[in-house]
This record gives C-alpha cells, sequence and structure tokens, in this order.
C-alpha cells in the first residue's frame, strides 16, 4: 500500500485529506469524529476576533442543486464564521491538537483589517499547539459586507499587507485562502506569496443563488421571503477549481508555491486530479455534508491503490504530474485527427447522441431503420458531445487516426508532424518559421 | 387453515374474506410521490424512443416521463390521454413486458426497464383522482354517429367523435359500459371499480349518449343505424366463447372462464362466490391466466392450466406465466382433454399429452376436478355483419369495412392484439377516419 503521508509546508499529516474550514469544523465534538473516521487534518472554522461572537439567521443557509437521483451537485450556504466564542474555540482546539499530534490542525482567521486585530489573535492560537493558520480571504458572504473575507481577496494589495502582518507576527505556517469571484486568480496568488505566504489554498466558495421560489418569487434560500447571494461549492465547481489551481501552478514565478487543492473534491479521483494538477494536498467540505465523515475511507483506499497501480511510492510523485501537459489553445496540435466510434455491442439504441449531433452538432451520426448509429467519418470533427451524452461509459470513444490516413471529411492526409494555430496559414497573426 | 379449505366440490368461503380480499388487492400498487420521480429519472429521453414505437397508441412515453420529472404530472397525463384516453385503464392492463417496457433501452442496457406502466397510472390517476376532465368538444357538427359495443374500442371512438363535434350515440348490449374493462379482465387489475370510474370521466366530455341493454341483432339492427345516423362504428367485441369438445363437456361444473371472471368482477363479496376445491382451467392465454389465479385467489386448493402446445406459444405473457406460477397455479403445457369423468358433475378430467403439432401421443393422463373453465377463444357472434376476414370483420385502412359509412375496430375486427391498448387505437383512429369522411379531406388538419 503506498504510503500518503503528506509533508504540506513543514506540516505532516497521515494522508492528504483535510477538511476545510467549514461548518463540519466548526467544535470539538465534529473534529473528534472526523480524526476518528481517518481524515489527515483539520482546518477549524474560520475564528473572528474576540467579543459577542457572529450571529446567523435562523432560517435556511443551505440550498442545493441536484442531479439524477436528487444527488446533490451544488451546495449554496450563507453561513457566516464560527457563530462561538472565541475562548471555546481555542480551549477545544488545544484540546483535541493534544490528542492527536499525528494529524495537521490548521486555524482559520478572519478578523478586521488592522494589524492590532491580527497581532491580537495569533498569539492565542499558537498557544493551542495548533500546526498553521489559514487566512480566510475567501468568504463572500455577509463578512465581506464587513471589509473582510473576499472583500480583502479582491485586492491583491490587501493580501499582501494583511499576509506580511501575519507573517511578521507568528512563526507558525500560513496558508492563505483565496476567492474565486476574481477574474484572474494569480493576483492575489501573487500578492500573497509577495506578502510571504507558505502556501495558498483554492478555491473558496462561488457568488450564487442556487433557485429562485417560484411561488414566492424569492430566491432560495429563502429568509422570510428575501434572498440573498451565498457561496457555491460541491462537485459542480470542481472544474472551475481545478482550473484555478492549474492556473497557479503553471505560473513559473509560483511553481514553488504549494496549493491546498479545494473545490468539490468528492472522491479519491477528485484528488489526485487537484494533486497532479498542483495541489500538494486537498481540502473537502461538501462530500462531507453529503455523505458524512466516513468517505475518507473511500478516499485512502482509492488514492492508495490508484498511487500502487502506478508505482507510486509517495504522494509527492503525483503532485504536479499533469502540470507540464497544461497548454493554451494556440498550442494544440492542429494535425491531430480523430473520429467518433461507436462500439455496437455496447450500444443500447437510445439515440442520444443521434438527436444531439443531429440537431446540434455536425449532423456526423446516421440513424438507421432498426436503430444502428454509425459515425459518418466525412461529417464527424470529433466535437466529443456523443461521448457526453452516451449513456453508457465507454461505448462511444475517440479514436485517433493514424498519420498518412485520409481524412474523409476533408479529403486531406493526416500529417505526422505537430503543427498548431501560430503558425496556420489562416492566422493572420501567424509567425512563419525561420527558411 | 380455514376450515372449508379442503372441502371437496364448488363452495364459497374457502378463505378467510380478510385473505381473499388482501389477494385481490392492487397487482402493481401504485407509485407514490417519492417512487415516481426515481422511476421517471431513469428515462433516457431517447431520440425517436423505441417505446413510443411499441405502444400500439403512440403515446410520448419520454415526453410524459420528462413531466413527471419536472413535477408537472398533469401535463405528463395530458400527453398520455391525448393519444390514448384509455391511458388510465391500459397503465393497468397492458402487458407493458412485451410493449413499451420490452423495448425499452435500459431493459437492454441493463435488464430493468424503465416502469413505464406504473409512472403512466400515477400521472392518469392524478388528474383522474382531481375529477379534471382536459379536453373540450369542437364546435357542434350536427352530424350523429352511432356506436355500437361500450367497451374500449367503442369509448375511444365515442370520445373521439365527441371531441371533434359530432353527438354520439353509444350501445351496450351490457347492463354497464366498459366492455372487456368491466367484465372481463382480472379483478386486480382493475381495484375499486376503477373501470366504471373511468367510463364516467370519460363520458365528460360530453355529447356522448350511453344505451345500455341494447344488443345488436336483438334489439338495434345494422341497418336501422345506418339508415338512421350519419356513420356508425362496431366495436361489439367477440361475444361467443368456444365451446369445449369432449365427451363430458356438458357437466355440472364446466365453465366459460369469461363467465366466471365477469361474474367475479361483479360481485360485491368475493368472500361469497363459489370456487372449486380442484379447478382446471383450459387454455394458454391471458384470460385463462386471469381465471386460473383469480379461482387461487378465491381458496382453491389445486389450480391447474392446461394448453394444448409448448409453453412459448401460449398467449399469456411470460410475466403472466410468472404470476400465475407465483400464485400456486400449474401449468401443463403440450396436453388436451380428452375426456370429462364424473357424475352429474364434473370429477376428473382426462387429457392427452400432443407434440408441438398437437398430434396426440396416446400418453394420458386423468386429475382431479370440480370446476372447469374453459378459455380456448371467443367468436364474433351475430349475423348480418359486414363482410369477415375469416371469423372477424375484415377491414381496410383505419376501420373500413365492407359496408359504407360503417366501420369497425376492437376484438370483432380482423388484424392486431386483442389487447385493450389496441382497442383503443382502434377506435381512436376509426374516429379520426368518421371525422374525415364526413367532414371532408380538410377536417383532419382543422380538427
Amino acid at each position: 500500500m503506498a504510503d500518503l503521508t503528506t509533508d504540506f509546508v513543514g506540516i505532516k499529516s497521515p494522508n492528504p485529506f483535510w477538511l476545510a474550514s467549514a461548518p463540519p469544523t466548526d467544535k470539538e465534538y465534529n473534529v473528534r469524529r472526523a480524526f476518528e473516521a481517518g481524515w489527515g487534518g483539520v482546518v477549524w472554522k474560520t475564528l473572528g476576533e474576540a467579543g459577542p461572537p457572529v450571529v446567523n439567521v435562523n432560517g435556511p443557509r443551505y440550498g442545493a442543486i441536484w442531479g439524477a437521483d436528487r444527488r446533490l451537485l451544488g451546495l449554496n450556504n450563507i453561513e457566516l464564521i464560527t457563530d462561538r466564542p472565541l475562548e471555546v474555540n481555542l480551549r477545544e482546539i488545544k484540546a483535541v491538537k493534544r490528542d492527536y499530534p499525528d494529524r495537521a490542525l490548521i486555524v482559520s482567521l478572519m478578523v478586521p483589517c488592522v494589524e492590532e486585530a491580527w497581532k491580537a489573535i495569533l498569539p492565542l492560537v499558537e498557544e493551542t499547539g495548533a500546526d498553521g493558520v489559514e487566512l480566510n480571504f475567501g468568504c463572500p458572504h455577509g463578512m465581506s459586507e464587513r471589509g473582510m473575507g473576499s472583500a480583502v481577496g479582491q485586492v491583491p494589495e490587501y493580501i499582501e499587507m494583511v499576509t506580511r502582518w501575519v507573517k511578521q507576527n507568528t512563526p507558525m505556517p500560513c496558508i492563505v485562502k483565496l476567492t474565486p469571484n476574481i477574474t484572474d486568480v494569480k493576483q492575489p496568488a501573487l500578492a500573497a506569496m509577495r506578502g510571504g505566504a507558505d502556501a495558498v489554498s483554492l478555491i473558496n466558495t462561488i457568488n450564487s443563488i442556487t433557485s429562485v421560489d417560484l411561488d414566492l418569487f424569492a430566491p432560495e434560500p429563502t429568509i422570510d421571503g428575501k434572498g440573498a447571494h451565498g457561496g457555491y461549492c460541491g462537485p459542480a465547481v470542481k472544474p472551475i477549481a481545478l482550473n484555478m489551481v492549474a492556473e497557479i501552478a503553471r505560473t513559473p514565478e509560483m511553481a514553488h508555491l504549494p496549493i491546498s487543492g479545494i473545490g468539490g473534491v468528492t472522491t479519491w479521483k477528485d484528488a489526485a486530479e487537484f494533486m497532479a494538477l498542483g495541489a500538494g494536498n486537498v481540502q473537502v467540505c461538501t462530500a462531507a455534508m453529503t455523505y458524512g465523515f466516513k468517505i475518507v475511507q473511500e478516499m485512502i483506499s482509492g488514492l492508495s491503490d490508484y498511487m500502487d497501480k502506478k508505482g507510486m511510492a509517495a504522494t509527492s510523485e503525483l503532485v504536479r504530474k499533469a502540470v507540464p501537459n497544461l497548454s493554451d489553445w494556440q498550442h494544440l496540435n492542429l494535425n491531430y485527427i480523430a473520429k467518433a466510434k461507436i462500439d455496437q455491442d455496447l450500444c443500447i439504441s437510445c439515440g442520444r447522441c443521434f438527436a444531439v449531433c443531429e440537431d446540434t452538432s455536425h449532423q456526423a451520426i446516421a440513424m438507421s431503420e432498426d436503430r444502428t448509429f454509425t459515425v459518418k467519418d466525412d461529417e464527424c470533427v470529433a466535437c466529443n458531445l456523443c461521448v457526453n451524452v452516451c449513456p453508457v461509459e465507454d461505448c462511444i470513444t475517440m479514436e485517433q487516426m493514424a498519420a498518412g490516413a485520409i481524412d474523409p471529411r476533408t479529403g486531406k492526409t493526416v500529417q505526422p508532424d505537430y503543427a498548431n494555430w501560430t503558425t496556420h496559414p489562416n492566422n493572420p497573426g501567424a509567425v512563419t518559421a525561420a527558411e | 387453515m380455514h376450515a372449508k379449505a379442503y372441502a371437496q366440490g364448488v363452495v364459497a368461503g374457502r378463505l378467510d374474506p380478510v385473505e381473499i380480499s388482501a389477494g385481490f388487492g392492487d397487482l402493481h400498487p401504485p407509485l407514490d410521490d417519492h417512487e415516481a420521480l426515481v422511476a421517471a429519472d431513469r428515462c433516457y429521453f431517447c431520440h425517436d424512443a423505441p417505446c413510443i414505437t411499441a405502444c400500439p397508441t403512440d403515446i410520448d412515453i419520454p415526453l410524459f416521463i420528462r413531466q413527471i420529472a419536472t413535477g408537472t404530472p398533469d401535463a405528463a397525463a395530458k400527453t398520455i390521454l391525448r393519444q390514448n384516453i384509455m391511458g388510465g385503464m391500459c397503465a393497468r392492463v397492458c402487458p407493458t413486458e412485451t410493449l413499451c417496457e420490452e423495448a425499452c433501452v435500459r431493459e437492454m442496457a441493463e435488464g430493468k426497464p424503465v416502469d413505464i406502466g406504473r409512472l403512466q397510472r400515477y400521472a392518469t390517476d392524478g388528474l383522474m383522482a382531481a375529477g379534471v376532465h382536459p379536453f373540450t368538444r369542437a364546435a357542434p357538427t350536427g352530424k350523429r354517429i352511432a356506436v355500437v359495443g361500450a367497451g374500449p374500442a367503442g369509448l375511444a371512438c365515442a370520445h373521439r367523435l365527441a371531441m371533434k363535434g359530432h353527438d354520439v350515440v353509444l350501445f351496450d348490449a351490457r347492463p354497464k359500459a366498459g366492455g372487456l374493462n368491466e367484465y372481463g379482465i382480472a379483478a386486480y387489475k382493475s381495484t375499486n371499480d376503477f373501470a366504471a370510474q373511468e367510463v364516467e370521466w370519460l363520458l365528460k366530455i360530453g355529447g356522448i349518449s350511453l344505451l345500455t341493454g341494447k344488443k345488436l341483432g336483438r334489439d338495434i339492427t345494422l341497418q336501422e343505424l345506418r339508415a338512421d345516423y350519419d356513420a356508425v362504428f362496431l366495436g361489439v367485441g367477440l361475444g361467443s366463447v368456444n365451446a369445449l369438445i369432449a365427451p363430458g363437456a356438458d357437466k355440472e361444473g364446466v365453465l366459460d372462464a369469461v363467465d366466471f371472471i365477469a361474474d367475479l368482477r361483479q360481485s360485491t363479496d368475493l368472500a361469497s362466490l363459489p370456487v372449486g376445491r380442484d379447478v382446471v382451467v383450459i387454455g394458454g392465454g391471458m384470460t385463462a391466466v386471469d381465471a386460473a389465479v383469480q379461482a387461487k385467489l378465491l381458496g382453491a386448493l389445486n389450480v391447474t392450466m392446461i394448453y394444448r402446445r409448448g409453453r412459448a406459444r401460449m398467449n399469456a405473457s411470460r410475466f403472466e406465466q410468472d404470476l400465475a406460477a407465483a400464485k400456486g397455479v400449474r401449468i401443463i403445457t403440450n396436453a388436451a382433454p380428452v375426456a370429462l369423468h364424473g357424475n352429474g358433475a364434473v370429477r376428473e378430467i382426462e387429457c392427452e399429452y400432443t407434440d408441438d403439432a398437437l398430434v396426440p401421443t396416446g400418453e394420458k393422463f386423468r386429475i382431479p376436478a370440480d370446476q372447469v373453465f374453459c378459455a380456448i377463444g371467443q367468436t364474433l357472434e351475430g349475423g348480418a355483419l359486414p363482410d369477415l376476414d375469416g371469423r372477424k370483420i375484415a377491414i381496410t385502412g383505419a376501420g373500413r369495412t365492407s359496408v359504407v359509412g360503417v366501420w369497425a375496430g376492437g376484438d370483432c375486427a380482423a388484424g392486431g392484439d386483442d389487447l385493450t391498448v389496441t382497442a383503443v387505437a382502434e377506435g381512436r383512429d376509426a374516429a379520426e377516419d368518421i371525422h374525415i369522411a364526413l367532414m371532408g379531406a380538410t377536417a383532419g388538419a382543422a380538427g
């Protein structure tokens, strides 16, 4: 069995699966259950400054998007940072860390944008024995209206400033949690790095309205007839999160900036994908809030099996494995030509490939009287839509054409060499290769 | 074990009334809201879906299931009823395992089709329970049409004609409308008097006068109808039962299965119905299964179906055969009755094994039988009918008979399976054809 031990900015954990700062990590009771279930680490739900705690709404805090069989695909929340007294949280953090010294325990923080506030809270956290802090610059609702959370995370200068304050006032490792509610995630990440952050974690939740109550004409979740935007998370946001992680990982000056990947991690496979794109570990919330803490057992066994199959001895071998293959459109090989192929033994003749290709794509699938569906190679552009809508796994595949063959669609011979848009004759800005 | 369980002869009360009523409960209990959503979720919304092709009434099944899945079951019901006004009954009695559900791609994918029949029932039950009749009549045309037979074919025809603005007089020989839905199918397929409720609901369209107790050839004649009406539709079904030809077939206790089923359906107290201890049903169709299973449910100790050909040739679907077996009915195939024995009342039936070409093998056996139900087919009855094709009324196109102005559909017409759903399709299509014939070629598009 592969060794899943992870060292993230000097913080060791028995596996790369941490629970993200969120409702599942709000108190000792939950965190102890999480560690008993096998989670490698926990980012304690965000602490605010001393004094009267925040208050939450007393109506619904969550809204959801469902897929088939009412499987939860996306979750939205309007919950604030911890609404329990600071001293209670600190006492519990200390007790849990004492009992689980081998697990990572990070404390998420969000205090006002003045240095004194940070100077006041950091020693209190240090005293608990926690392994590090995560700066919550991402929360998009409620706290942002008070100049915290994503209100900081959307201004790179603030990120840099606050990160520097933290680094100047504590020896603890500092992870900066980024908001996705910006146009270019590289800017806040670079700001965090300039401020001295040991790592970044992303993504926090995405501004969202889950749905609208069509009787009340109110956004959901609805509180007394009104709704406010919340933060969106869960499997639906994973592609957005993967892209943002990748954007940072492939930027040369941030190639060595550790990333904690967050956003829709639901299975071991999701975690492996985040890690391959540059995440040193992952943080999970919605999956636990959907199925409970036990899912970590599948994550552990799944990642371990996968690494064994790939001959990987340590998680570090997986991290960044896909980063070299991140490219831009203009560098994709235009001489790579594929055609869809339908496996007639697997096909159940639902005709969905035909309907979507005929109605919305390239009219490249033929349907016979007896409902046999075949690809018209002279029309197929290998767009992949048929694969995406086919209900049977691996029934439709994309088959690469061999060099030297004639593409029946264009009548041209498939070229063996690589050629991209930058040199394509149709590109007005094409750079002619040196003679 | 109840006291009368072993009593010989044909007696009532073999089972506790509670046990009887439990046995005759809904064969396919209705889906609740949650179950319907889960079931609807499985539909792939196929292109030009095979289930639609397999449905004799061409119901747009993927569309109605999507309407259920998106929380609009009444819209789903309208999608169904637009094509098949008896969608409620068909949801209960259709052999879906040989129609839509057999064609479902998920049957091919994982041997478990989408539960189309029960989803259809979910949608139609909801609308009917609300007392909503979703269709209205077109402007009156002034045309009057006689529909003979208020079974599925006649009712579907009458409804469609009424919708088109015609006035319909609907005749039926029996005291109640509904035809086989009311008299001819197993009680556990149409519980809570559903057949009668459906007729009442269907007639809410208006413009249909129902005249019961009017039998063609006895109380009315085709000649009179042709003279008095602008068109006539015959949906009279098959009134007469094929007789069992074997020595002793006239003994007491030898009955037509259709009469047994009709009596059972009209009974208000099943516990009072007498049934034999050793029941034998001759035949291999749906009626045979309905009779055999219901005899079992009434408390018959041994029920045996005897069919002259191999199992693969049985008209009863595989599901029906399995249902019979599950209820404890023994099915003997490749055997034919050769004599019935008994002093006055039947006590024993003697059979001979046959090969697949129905040639007797000489191998004989006897089994106890104090009640024998014959379910060996039915025949069209009455004279002065349009030309026949074999033993049924010959038709061309959408039910046109050899007589101008007379259409026919359902079991009395040649061609098609003898299914409720087929009868509905034929009645509906004949109505469309009658409408065009009466109103001119453009009527179809305008109507």
